[in-house]
């Protein structure tokens, strides 16, 4: 093992004068499914954020495999971001012109996937997932779990070395919510994707190998990462 | 370490065996061997009947009347008295299948003693919880582990443990973000 696949070094970044993050640490490696929890405003989804590439911290360092992330210029990080890495939110943010299949098409068709492709790689999705039929739908003719889990497809048909999941089950109820999480661990263990969800549900906790906590800007490792 | 057989031991016995037998009688008459067995199938995973309870039991029940003993069938071994129900074996089933089981927040008691004692002490109080919510978490994945790899029914028994070990992270986490103000409030 030649260390973690993405880590974040005494990261901080303040909106205005207000400080999210406060030299936050955290590293995830290969294939590991991690969660990170905190009470509302800990900073746990500017972390996740500063991980991904979408906000650029104030000082500190974000790695992903051995490449320095917080420097790299907008172009780059998009590129990063659509090529390997993936997203699950808590409302899916489909797009509700496209129809379901489209959308889980959608990371291919931005990196140049050709459209009959990319809607072919997408509709593998359906079944595995249990969304058969509902291709055609649009996001409104979607219940909460339907179009979690075609958001759930959108963030893992690029095949991302990481998925970034922020509170994925956290407008479903315990049951559906349940189902979301079995999907998704389930697929990112079988691809060796690294999955880091953001989550303040020790149930959805639950399903990662370990937890960290984020309380005050600063992330504490609850359990040892394996081997270390 | 989590076991099965500890949960359900603590969990399913807990809920007493004499009770569990009558409802299985409830169904239906029964022999003292197919009994075990269906215990066993349903709630005894990982930690089966011993016969001896089974027999013991029964005898207790139908001294107390709520169970009658069928003739021995012809023919069979030791094992081949048939289980009955009685009317008041029914009655107080029935009533013990509809009546809440006492809300006992021991653990929440021992969690409470050592956060007031580690306050009261100046020891890190914070530290510990930290220590219980990361046990806590532990359980919940094996729990959860156990409801991905098994049937319906280890779900229903695993979903059991977590609400509970859910609901006791919940008071940790509010515990955690009251430190001070409770430190203050122990020590003054």
């Amino acid at each position: 093992m030649s260390g973690p696949l993405i880590k974040a070094r005494g990261v901080a970044l303040s909106f205005g004068r207000t400080p999210a993050l406060q030299g936050a640490d955290l590293a995830a490696d290969a294939g590991e499914v991690l969660a990170v929890m905190g009470p509302s405003g800990s900073g746990k989804t500017t972390l996740l954020h500063c991980l991904a590439g979408i906000l650029t911290p104030d000082s500190g360092e974000v790695h992903f495999a051995g490449r320095r992330v917080d420097t790299l210029g907008e172009t780059e990080r998009s590129a990063l971001r659509r090529d390997r890495f993936g997203f699950v939110f808590q409302f899916g943010q489909l797009v509700p012109e496209l129809t379901a299949e489209e959308n889980v098409a959608l990371p291919l068709l931005l990196a140049g996937t050709r459209r009959a492709a990319a809607l072919k790689e997408a509709g593998a999705w359906f079944e595995r997932l249990g969304l058969d039929g509902l291709e055609r739908h649009r996001s409104g003719e979607l219940s909460g779990g339907q179009a979690q889990r075609v958001a759930l497809a959108r963030g893992l048909v690029g095949r991302p070395e990481v998925l970034f999941a922020d509170e994925p089950t956290g407008s479903l109820d315990s049951l559906t919510g349940e189902h979301v999480m079995d999907l998704l661990v389930g697929a990112a263990r079988e691809r060796g994707t690294t999955v880091i969800v953001v989550t303040h549900e020790p149930r959805v906790a639950a399903y990662a190998d370990r937890e960290v906590i984020v309380r005050d800007g600063k992330a504490t490792p609850l359990t040892a990462r394996a081997g270390s | 370490m989590y076991r099965r057989d500890v949960y359900i031991e603590r969990i399913v016995l807990d809920m007493s065996v004499p009770f569990t037998l009558l409802g299985l009688l409830e169904r239906e008459p029964s022999h003292g061997y197919d009994l075990k067995r269906d215990y066993d199938a349903f709630f005894g995973r990982g930690k089966p009947l011993p016969f001896g309870q089974v027999y013991a039991t029964l005898g207790r029940l139908a001294r107390d009347g709520k169970v009658v003993v069928g003739e021995a069938e012809s023919g069979a071994g030791p094992d081949r008295k048939r289980y009955v129900i009685t009317e008041r074996g029914a009655t107080e089933f029935e009533t013990w299948l509809t009546e809440p089981v006492e809300a006992e927040p021991h653990l929440q008691t021992v969690l409470f003693t050592k956060v007031v004692l580690a306050l009261l002490l100046d020891r890190d109080a914070g530290g510990y919880l930290d220590a219980q919510r990361a046990a806590h978490l532990r359980r919940m994945r094996e729990l959860t582990e156990i409801k991905r790899s098994g049937g319906l029914v280890d779900a229903l028994l695993a979903d059991h443990g977590l609400f509970h070990l859910e609901s006791d992270l919940r008071w940790i986490e509010l515990t955690t973000a009251r430190l001070d103000a409770l430190a203050k409030e122990v020590r003054s």
